[in-house]
């Protein structure tokens, strides 16, 4: 079958269900929508409907975007746009069936908004909103709309119109298509990839590779693993488009073995792509063979560095290559050329051969163009993962689109770039995200994590729990990133306890210059990133902690005590009796206190005195402790 | 060889192309701090306290860094100067302090690193310390790991599998939990390490060192005596015992490697049960004999025993030399094709 046959079967298949008589139930099943319940909620319509003979096709799609909002639920009737309910539970689905599907009430106090063509009366479109406004939605194009199990509903959607398009042009073409949309590694690391394809192009070799790395480590960011859940193909069909680019014959899919759903999408779409000739021999009727397979990773953070996740796939120990060293697209897996990119810039390759370099850099900065995605959360009120134009300001992100400070709060920090990012403050909430900007700053763009802090957040305790990251997941062969973020995490370790020392500060800069200076990869060279700004933009924290023993957050336990405030405690003994180490004494209608030998900082105390009292303060310093008095006989 | 023209601190070198710049630099009698470098070996890179800046820019290691006609390397650089200062401060913060009852004393590479970087107790005195608690291994019966000392330079890793072709050892855990480890983290003397001592030698700090040896008042240069090969060694000697074995490193047969016999097994040299004079059986009995006695016995003997009387049996622990004085004394002199040799059995 050509391609326009195979084109057209999709078409007609994905047109039945859109345009059709029945509306459509598409429910967000990635495994983000799975923890808060999605499956529940997809069985509960399959009961619903078939008891109440209501006919509807309930499609699992991938991650819609919004994590606070799941489980999400888009219900499109014919002819009408389409319902986003949010924060649907099993308990729901009989409400929204019996009012919306069965009779005309689309219950707009359970809904997020509409998307598309036409207006529901009392529930805004979504794409007014201020949370989705500023959202450009390209390597998550198809994420939540398809079936992601179902490749005719890829094809339907410009999927593998990219291949066949490549596949008529020649391979420098490709080339020149890539280097022209201004794309960067979406990896973090921001190599611009037309670049990167082109010495692959020119390398000369027998056998070739292709390398998407999977293999996202870092702890709060899950963005490659919505596309692959939500859109697989798009990935496939990337490594595809650079296979045929740089002549190479096998693909390799390095993805976490954390990622079971991933993996098995990838697996199913892999098998589906073979089926229509997009994978294999002589593809789509060419001389081109391609073949892709997947290689879990066993979970090690610096195995995402492409050097060490060669080694990985080659069954050694995953240490990063030691520089001088020849680039992965001259010697890289098995030592030959190969083409090591992430997933989401493989998944934004078939989109550039489609639609052309030029739609592609139509948004974004002149040096970074395109989306960038973030996984923004932290204090905001819209925590979930977006897709930005780069050159949007940080300002924006969090006010916007994060829908501003949860609970209230007051701005303190925004990290941005994972473990190995940089906290930046107040006054650089204007800096455009960009991979220069963001450089700049003494941040990075990295793998996308985005988390907001408030005023509630102590700036030494982030930086310690940033090295307590990197220091367990260096891979110990270099001596400045093995020892360097070991002594930095025992010395903010110190400080957080009360026991830093004046030159502390001095030292930390000295080691944290010499660990980016002196190792051998790109996570000892990042990893003193959030010591470095931590410093730089909120050293009066540090210098209270060390020079006053006093943590103006109020978070590390060695610098805090509580105590109750005499003339606000009414003696309800509520603290009294949730405390754990039965520290507070008094008697009913009377005063309690709180014995400071004994108090652990568990902070319960506050939590359970009624809010009209608020009797129970928390201070720092501590409050120094009183020996008991020696009785004299 | 073409040569390549390059400086060092302003210094004009010339240094055959294909080395590395650290290479050129200390055969050029200039000292570039280094401790996970070894001639013997790949280098590695690991130690980053060879770094040099490279044209007023670049920070990189010299141990990797391929020399260059015209380049400009520079160790003396601020920046180069503070990395490997907070590297090897890094390093003996971890370290202990146990110099003086220490084996490697006096030989120990961070010992000297340590001392041209310039760490003193003061700038010491800033690190929180903090030393490995992971129990030595002693399985071994010739030598003792002490991973408390181990600065993870990969040198005995590198020995085991690039010279030796072992790798009994390699890195195991990640960060600073990270160690040298057998499979499996077994005890060395139940991995398949050989014994062969190359590591020991090549450890530049006191991990690995050798058990029950003394240092030697003087040394004896001699030949093996285990095997064929003829390994040069030098024996160290203390009044009138062998205490020490080392590999002659300018012998063209070893070039200085030994094997676990030829290292450790030298205890047999001064030991009493030792034969030091011929024997031979009298009335049932065996006697002392002097030489002349006993080879005048053999020739007899040899000379009433000729054809099929008479088999030889030659041994490995000879030289090829002396093995084919074997099989011509015994097919032309004694007349029999009866020859044979132990490596064939």
């Amino acid at each position: 079958m050509n391609f326009a046959d195979i084109q057209q079967q999709a078409r007609q298949e994905w047109d039945a269900l859109q345009h059709g008589e029945w509306p459509v139930v598409a429910i967000g099943t990635a495994t983000c929508g799975r923890s808060a319940g999605a499956l529940a909620v997809v069985k509960a319509f399959e009961k619903e409907l078939a008891e109440k003979d209501v006919k509807a096709s309930v499609v699992e799609v991938g991650c819609i975007g919004p994590c606070y909002a799941e489980p999400l639920v888009n219900i499109t009737k014919p002819g009408k746009a389409t319902v986003a309910y949010k924060n649907v539970t099993a308990q729901m689905v009989s409400e929204i069936v019996d009012s919306y599907l069965q009779g005309d009430d689309p219950l707009p106090q359970y809904t997020l908004g509409t998307f598309g063509d036409g207006k529901i009366k009392g529930i805004p479109r979504i794409l007014d909103t201020p949370s989705f406004k500023p959202q450009e939605r390209r390597v998550f194009r198809n994420c939540g709309v398809i079936d992601p199990t179902n490749i005719n509903h890829y094809i339907a959607n410009e999927g593998y119109l990219g291949l066949s398009k490549a596949l008529q042009m020649t391979q420098q073409e490709v080339v020149e298509e890539m280097k022209k949309s201004g794309l960067r590694g979406r990896g973090g690391g921001g190599f611009p990839a037309g670049r990167k394809w082109e010495a692959g192009l020119n390398a000369k070799s027998d056998q070739k590779y292709v390398v998407c790395n999977a293999d996202e480590g870092d702890p709060g960011a899950f963005m490659d693993r919505a596309v692959i859940e939500g859109d697989p193909h798009s990935v496939l069909e990337g490594m595809i488009i650079a296979g045929y680019t740089i002549g190479a014959d096998t693909g390799y899919i390095y993805v976490r073995a954390e990622y079971p759903l991933a993996i098995r999408r990838l697996e199913r779409a892999i098998k589906q792509a073979h089926e229509k000739g997009f994978l294999g021999k002589n593809i789509l009727g060419t001389d081109f063979c391609f073949d892709i397979k997947i290689f879990p990773g066993a979970g090690a953070f610096v195995c995402g560095e492409s050097t060490a996740l060669t080694l990985s796939i080659e069954g050694k120990r995953g240490m990063p290559r030691v520089a001088p060293r020849p680039r992965t697209t001259e010697k890289g897996l098995h030592d030959k050329p190969t083409l090591l990119n992430n997933v989401k810039t493989f998944s934004s390759a078939p989109m550039i051969i489609t639609r052309g370099a030029e739609w592609f850099a139509s948004i974004g900065t002149e040096k970074s163009t395109g989306t960038a995605i973030f996984a923004l959360t932290g204090k905001v009120n819209n925590c979930g993962l977006i897709e930005v134009p780069m050159g949007i300001t940080l300002r924006e992100i969090i006010y916007d689109i994060g829908g501003g400070i949860a609970d209230g709060g007051k701005f303190k920090a925004v990290q941005t770039g994972g473990p190995s990012g940089g906290c930046l403050p107040e006054s650089l909430l204007d800096t455009p995200i960009d991979y220069d900007s963001l450089g700049a700053a003494g941040s990075i763009m990295g793998s996308g994590g985005m988390v907001v802090m408030d005023e509630s957040t102590c700036m030494v305790d982030v930086a310690r729990y940033f090295l307590d990251f990197t220091e367990i997941e260096s891979c110990g062969q270099c001596v400045p990133c093995r020892l360097g973020t070991k002594q930095l995490l025992d010395i903010l370790k110190d400080i957080c306890a009360g026991k830093g020392k004046k030159q502390d500060i001095d030292l930390m800069i000295e080691l944290s210059h010499s660990i980016h200076g002196g190792s051998v990869c790109g996570l000892g060279q990042t990893a003193a990133n959030p010591v470095l700004t931590t410093i730089r933009y909120f050293r009066d924290e540090f210098e209270a902690h060390i020079n006053d023993k006093r943590c103006p957050a109020k978070v590390c336990k060695s610098l805090i005590s509580f105590r109750i405030l005499e003339d606000k405690c009414k003696g309800c003994t509520l603290c009294a009796k949730s405390c754990p180490v039965s520290a507070i004494s008094g008697e009913k209608k009377q005063v309690h206190v709180i014995d400071q030998r004994l108090c652990v900082q568990c902070g319960v105390c506050m939590e359970k005195c009624p809010k009209k009292f608020s009797a129970v303060e928390c201070v720092s310093p501590k409050i120094p402790v009183k020996e008991p008095m020696e009785v004299v006989a | 060889m073409s040569k390549v023209t390059f400086t060092i601190d302003g210094l004009q070198i010339e240094a055959d192309a294909g080395m590395t710049v650290l290479e050129a630099a200390l055969a050029n009698g200039i000292y570039i701090p280094n401790l996970c470098n070894h001639p013997d070996l790949e280098p590695a890179g690991l130690c980053r306290v060879c770094v040099v800046k490279q044209d007023d820019w670049k920070i990189v290691i010299s141990c990797k860094l391929p020399v260059k006609e015209g380049m400009v390397i520079s160790t003396e650089d601020p920046e180069v100067q503070q990395i490997r200062k907070s590297n090897v401060e890094l390093l003996i913060a971890n370290h202990p302090m146990t110099c003086l009852t220490c084996a490697a004393d006096s030989e120990c590479e961070l010992q000297k690193v340590g001392q041209f970087v310039g760490v003193t107790q003061e700038s010491l005195n800033r690190y929180r310390r903090d030393i490995r608690t992971t129990p030595k291994d002693t399985s071994n019966p010739f030598f003792i790991i002490d991973h408390a000392k181990c600065i993870m330079c990969g040198i005995c890793v590198r020995t085991c599998d690039e010279l030796q072709n072992i790798n009994a050892i390699d890195y195991a855990k990640r960060g600073v939990q990270s160690l040298i480890s057998t499979l499996g983290n077994k005890p060395i003397a139940e991995s398949r390490c050989e014994s062969c001592g190359e590591c020991v030698v090549r450890c530049p700090v006191g991990a690995l060192t050798m058990k029950n040896t003394l240092k030697p008042m003087r040394e004896v240069q001699s030949i093996c005596s285990y095997c064929g090969v003829g390994c040069g060694i030098y024996l160290g000697v203390r009044g009138n015992s062998v205490v020490s074995v080392r590999g002659d490193k300018d012998n063209p047969v070893n070039k200085g490697s030994l094997c676990v016999k030829g290292r450790f097994g030298y205890k047999f040299i001064n030991h009493p049960e030792r034969l030091t004079t011929p024997l031979i059986k009298k009335n049932g009995e065996l006697e002392e004999a002097t030489w002349d006695e006993a080879l005048d016995l053999i020739a007899d003997k040899f000379a009433s025993s000729k054809k099929e009387k008479f088999a030889a049996l030659a041994s490995a622990r000879i030289t090829n030399e002396d093995n084919y004085l074997i099989q011509k004394f015994t097919r032309a002199v004694m007349g029999t094709n009866s020859i044979d040799h132990c490596a064939r059995l």
